[in-house]
């Protein structure tokens, strides 16, 4: 399959850059590099079993989208890393584009195939190293490069400083008490119940989603805290990017921001990957088995509050929603019941997409595709197909609303229905609580 | 370590309500206590939009539109930053200069020295002593000062990047700055500067390429590259910068560029420096096992999670908090882990002779002090960190329970 069939190439200037800049042997020995040094047996043994039987094509929303072969997970991988294990490395810069296009845009490292595979291949895992080849050749997508980037920077993924994080709390703040006069939103607080962290995008385009996290928090009575300095970013492009280094530098310093504050947990914001980043990646880069700080999803703490009686319903979301199951909650972390107790707590009435839960598509922007940007746009809509399928099929039975409590399911499903014309409206689960919750502290309307 | 002559360490207790700021505020914030536990503060709400600090029970006359990150400094003085016709003023025992700022966060104090990052008319920089750097940067951000507090530092940006800029950013656009002014090589990143004593020297993280890490000391990196690094100490002994330093893998410590504990640790951290140069920290001997280690001898006691470790005035011993694969918490020190366990622990303390150890500790909701693995016999709604007297008989408890302060002082033998 070596170049055969890959007539789909994509001009990306960090791509482009990066293979010019490399040779033959550059290539071989960080290959080598990479297979011998820093993956096990799993690698391997993923290789030498795949019998090539094909079950795991229909898993994967990029086949299922273009239904063209060479869009299946076994095929990816025998136009990629299957061919460097089998040349021992010994391939062209050209070929390293094809590899690095692959891995950054046409996996989303979702998981979804693993279940397919009769043999349990973990096809993402070797897109995963794939990545991280080519991190370590220097060929990656320009924009989640800068990504990657800005959080070795800043330690926040959208180059935020250090005074703009809390003078947007503090804006936030400001803005809730016109409507909660008592609303605070703590900075460094030591000792309290949680840490509430979120991802880069929030202080800089999506403040409200503080305010209103912050109201619910304030109806509950909860005892939290925000973090005033670096570490309050619980994203990690760089784990997407290939860059360990920096997931592990990340994930110390959010870590280290909670454990300096002895809060008894963290509260991590409506986003799937950061999820993955922290319970699974990123912790154990750095040597720990479990996390060092306990960790809820707001998917987790949201049902905490509603099955405790801390927040109420005043009024149900009108109309009918369906369910975008963000992959690393669901298939990752197992919070499909939390995930249905609450849409059925918020929303009048449920349709399901089908299929769903731990076998739900993708919404094509996670694994970092979204971060590559505007170059590879349209491979997202193009093999998301399947996604714009599911949901007009939920349109068609009333559903107007889709309950996404992810930040890329947000961004991915947002370009979805735009690119398909699906007129349907994308909410996190804290924009519906907040707007229909009983607000006992709110200024009388 | 502490200073605490000069405090009252009578023995017994003594309660205040401090009732008065409650009834002229709408609301009040956490419970600031000094290191000696003579004063607490907290911020007080007087109006909408209107703030006081509420010291001993009284309210300030100085009111402000925002008062944040309150915070004590090891002398006493109350340091906190206060917004006003939206400029920012860095407020001590609550007197604020002249001069306002667009922002100020990460106050910090060295030998009598109070300091602050700033950021004025979008240019980064610090205030130290209430006068701000001469040249300010695009960005800054690991703010420090020296030990003396006499010199300060920070991670500066000195060119400017394009949106998506990867290559310019990949060339290197940070530096190091001491009192404002650009020091040695630019690099693709800097982090974590830190001084030696006298403050003539100041070693940071870099990284060189995406790829190599290594240490710099005013501004030039050592010849030695490796997969990553963390935050360098001088040895106080020979001047050497040493750091944590990542290898084939594996964590071992390098000093001024040259291995000195082989790469053989899953993690290695937080290493502090003795007087005596011994080093201290703490290392994880295999995966998902972290435990005490000095000069690369690792303790055999190990726990999931290994963290706020502390060393004692004479260099000997060291305590940390530990948390189980059980979730729970408990104090590891050098001889073996104590037997509580409990919701939270935070940084043990020692005596001044070295010979006590006392931690705050939270079990269920109420929190204590415990010393040498033994309780005092009363717990409240919440502590604050512990002090031993000068001679290392008595332990000051600051505790609150309800709307009361408590100061204690009891005598050492009165944990059992
Ligand atoms: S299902 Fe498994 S064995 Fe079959 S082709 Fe796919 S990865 Fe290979
Ligand atoms: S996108 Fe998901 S289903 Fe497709 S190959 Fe990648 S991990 Fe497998």
């Amino acid at each position: 399959m070596y170049n055969e069939i890959f007539d789909r190439k994509i001009e990306d200037v960090g791509l482009q850059t990066g293979i010019d800049r490399l040779t033959p042997e550059k290539i071989e020995k960080t290959v080598k590099q990479v297979l011998e040094g820093e993956t096990g047996a799993k690698l391997k043994v993923y290789h030498d079993t795949c019998v090539r039987c094909g079950m795991c094509a229909k898993a994967c929303h990029f086949y299922q989208s273009h239904l063209e072969p060479s869009y299946s997970p076994v095929a990816k991988i025998h136009q990629s890393i299957g061919v460097l294990i089998e040349k021992d490395g010994k391939v062209g810069p050209d070929f390293i584009y094809q590899c690095a296009q692959i891995a950054y845009t046409e996996c989303n490292l979702c998981r979804r195939c693993v279940h397919y595979c009769p043999l349990g291949i973990d096809t993402a895992y070797m897109m995963s190293t794939m990545r991280r080849i080519c991190h370590k050749l220097g060929v990656t997508p320009q924009y989640i490069q800068d990504t990657a980037h800005s959080h070795s920077a800043t330690m926040n993924q959208m180059w935020v400083k250090d005074d703009e994080w809390v003078d947007s709390l503090l804006w936030q703040e400001e803005e809730a008490r016109d409507e909660f006069p008592d609303m605070r939103i703590p900075l460094d607080v030591d000792g309290v119940d949680f840490l509430y962290s979120v991802i880069g995008p929030e202080p800089k385009f999506r403040t409200h989603l503080i305010y209103q996290a912050a109201a619910i928090f304030h109806e509950a009575g909860a005892n939290w805290t925000m973090p005033s300095e670096p570490g309050w970013d619980n994203s990690d492009m760089a784990m997407f990017s290939g860059d360990f280094e920096m997931m592990g530098r990340l994930k110390r310093a959010h870590f280290e921001c909670a454990q300096k504050l002895h809060v008894k947990r963290i509260v991590m914001g409506e986003c799937g990957h950061a999820f993955r980043s922290i319970y699974d990646q990123g912790n154990r880069w750095l040597g720990w088995k479990d996390y060092p700080v306990e960790v809820v999803h707001s998917v987790e703490f949201f049902t905490e509050l509603f099955k405790a009686g801390k927040i109420k319903m005043k009024a149900k979301h009108p109309g009918i929603a369906t369910i975008q199951d963000p992959c690393n909650i669901i298939r990752g972390r197992g919070l499909y019941d939390h995930l249905r107790f609450l849409a059925h707590e918020v929303c009048e009435e449920i349709v399901e997409m089908a299929p769903n839960g731990e076998h739900n598509y993708c919404c094509a922007a996670g694994g970092g595709i979204i971060n590559c940007g505007p170059p590879f746009k349209n491979v997202r809509m193009s093999g998301n197909k399947a996604k714009a399928d599911q949901l007009k099929a939920a349109y068609d039975k009333g559903a107007r609303t889709i309950l996404a409590p992810c930040h890329n399911c947000h961004g991915g499903l947002e370009d979805i229905i735009h690119h398909y014309g699906i007129d349907m409206e994308i909410k996190f689960l804290g924009d519906i609580i907040y707007a229909n919750m009983v607000k006992t502290k709110a200024v009388e309307e | 370590m502490q200073n605490t002559n000069g405090w009252n360490w009578e023995p017994g207790r003594k309660v205040e309500t401090y009732a008065d700021c409650a009834q002229n505020s709408e609301w009040l914030e956490e419970w600031c206590v000094s290191p000696d536990g003579e004063t607490v503060a907290r911020v007080a709400c007087t109006a909408p939009a209107e703030f006081a600090l509420c010291v001993n029970g009284k309210l300030s006359e100085n009111v402000y539109e925002k008062i944040i990150c309150p915070k004590f400094t090891p002398d006493g003085k109350l340091v906190a930053f206060v917004s006003q016709d939206m400029e920012w003023f860095l407020s001590v025992d609550n007197e604020v200069g002249e001069e306002g700022y667009g922002f100020l966060w990460d106050s910090m104090w060295a030998d009598g020295t109070v300091a602050a990052a700033v950021q004025q008319d979008m240019q980064y920089g610090m205030i130290v002593g209430g006068k701000i750097w001469d040249n300010l940067f695009e960005n800054g951000n690991n703010f420090t000062l020296s030990p003396d507090g006499k010199k300060s530092a920070a991670v500066v940006q000195v060119k400017s990047l394009g949106q998506a800029d990867i290559y310019t950013f990949q060339e290197g656009v940070f530096q190091v700055a001491v009192d404002g002014e650009a020091l040695g090589d630019v690099f693709m990143n800097v982090w974590t500067p830190s001084f030696n004593a006298d403050g003539s020297k100041v070693a940071a993280q870099v990284r060189e390429t995406l790829y190599d890490y290594s240490i710099a000391v005013n501004g030039k990196a050592w010849d030695a590259k490796f997969q990553t690094v963390w935050e360098p100490r001088f040895n106080p002994k020979t001047g050497g910068v040493v750091a944590p330093v990542r290898q084939g893998g594996k964590w071992g410590m390098a000093e001024d560029g040259k291995i000195i504990w082989a790469p053989k640790y899953a993690q290695l951290w937080h290493h502090q420096f003795t007087a005596e140069g011994d080093i201290w920290a703490i290392c994880a001997p295999e995966f998902g096992k972290f435990a005490l280690v000095k000069n690369d001898k690792p303790f055999s006691q190990t726990a999931a999670v290994v963290y706020d470790l502390a060393v004692s005035p004479d260099g000997k011993r060291a305590a940390a908090m530990a948390r189980g694969e059980d979730r729970m918490f408990s104090v590891l020190t050098d001889t073996g882990a104590w037997n509580g366990k409990y919701d939270m622990v935070w940084q043990p303390v020692f005596s001044a002779d070295s010979s006590h150890t006392a931690v705050r500790v939270d079990r269920n909701g109420r929190q204590t002090v415990i010393v040498d693995g033994k309780a005092y016999g009363e717990d409240f709604d919440q502590c604050f960190d512990p002090a031993f007297s000068p001679d290392s008989s008595k332990v000051l408890i600051k505790a609150l329970n309800g709307d009361e302060y408590i100061r204690i002082v009891a005598d050492v033998s009165e944990f059992k």
